[in-house]
């Protein structure tokens, strides 16, 4: 289990070096960091189906960063200047959702395992009804289809949109 | 004309003779995870983006010009809609064949044959060829986008 936890403070260690980084190039890079520990936190967590994905959508997102939007060469711009009181803000924030984090992560069951009757009975019942033998493909495919549509519509959405606002034609000559 | 004979466009000639080798490789095994979804780890989503990503390799190896010869970003919008459409209407043809929406109307068939598990297979290829298709024609526009910006 401890890996996990490793794993989960290099992915925070990440994400901060990522926020603070003078360069978008190292910016980039952190954040592939964080998604390459988070898929070796699936497999870690027996989650290949996710592991999978995670890691090709992660180098895949890697290479778009890098490549196509020509980040090399730029260098994000950071003020000095700080925002009135935002370290007080900070303070107050992380305090409130500690408290509320703390409450509700008292009612939670133990990692691993669920008591959630729901998904025993897709366990039990998912390969004799839908006949699959992956059960995370008979979930996303059959039981739970609906979700699976709306995030293809929502990748299709996002596709069309960028290339909408990237198109040829309509674009002002300079 | 010799894409390896060219050195001005795309990468060295090291990274263009690697990628040729690599590249049918990896839109088998692309392709085998789309198949397999629904008996090994994987589906529609990671093997559409396995494709997607080998065109990407292509595309940064040989630059966009032979990508284009392979398949023309208009073609790979089409297939995304072609892709869309194969999930949307195996979704009605639950209707059709008097269920309901997302009814899995094909027979089950036996557990852990290809061919099994209803219309989850077909499914599988349709989000394959969606995600693939948009991965690499999102890409394409990117990449357009950026060269057309720096002239």
């Amino acid at each position: 289990m401890w890996q996990v936890y490793a794993l989960a403070i290099l992915m925070i260690v990440g994400s901060l070096v990522a926020v603070h980084t003078r360069y978008l190039l190292s910016a980039v890079i952190s954040l592939a960091v964080v998604g390459l520990a988070l898929c070796v936190a699936f497999l870690y967590l027996q989650a290949p189906d996710c592991a999978i994905t995670q890691i090709v959508v992660e180098v895949l997102a890697l290479i778009i960063l890098i490549r196509a939007t020509g980040v090399e060469r730029d260098m994000s711009e950071i003020k000095n200047r700080k925002e009135i009181f935002a370290y007080e803000a900070i303070g107050i924030f992380i305090i409130a959702f500690a408290f509320f984090a703390f409450r509700a992560l008292s009612y939670l069951p133990e990692f691993g395992h669920p008591v959630m009757k729901v998904s025993q009975e897709y366990i039990r019942k998912g390969l004799e009804q839908t006949g699959a033998a992956n059960l995370v493909t008979s979930v996303l495919l059959d039981f739970r289809a609906y979700d699976t549509l709306g995030e293809a519509t929502v990748l299709f959405t996002a596709i069309l949109g960028a290339i909408v606002v990237l198109r040829e034609v309509g674009r002002k000559k300079k | 004309m010799n894409p390896l004979k060219e050195p001005q466009r795309g990468m060295t000639v090291i990274v263009k003779t690697i990628a040729k080798f690599v590249v049918p490789p990896i839109i088998l095994f692309g392709i085998y995870i789309v198949l397999h979804g629904h008996l090994t780890p994987g589906g529609g989503f990671a093997g559409g983006v396995i494709v997607g990503s080998a065109f990407i390799l292509l595309t940064l190896a040989f630059g966009k010009e032979v990508a284009f010869q392979k398949l023309k970003r208009s073609t790979a919008s089409v297939l995304e809609s072609v892709g869309a459409l194969i999930f949307l209407s195996l979704a009605l043809l639950g209707i059709a064949a008097g269920g309901w929406f997302f009814l899995n109307f094909l027979p089950k068939g036996h557990p852990l044959r290809i061919l099994s598990a209803g219309f989850i297979p077909l499914a599988n290829i349709g989000i394959g060829i969606k995600v693939g298709a948009g991965i690499f024609a999102v890409f394409l526009t990117l990449i357009v986008f950026r060269v057309s910006a720096k002239k």
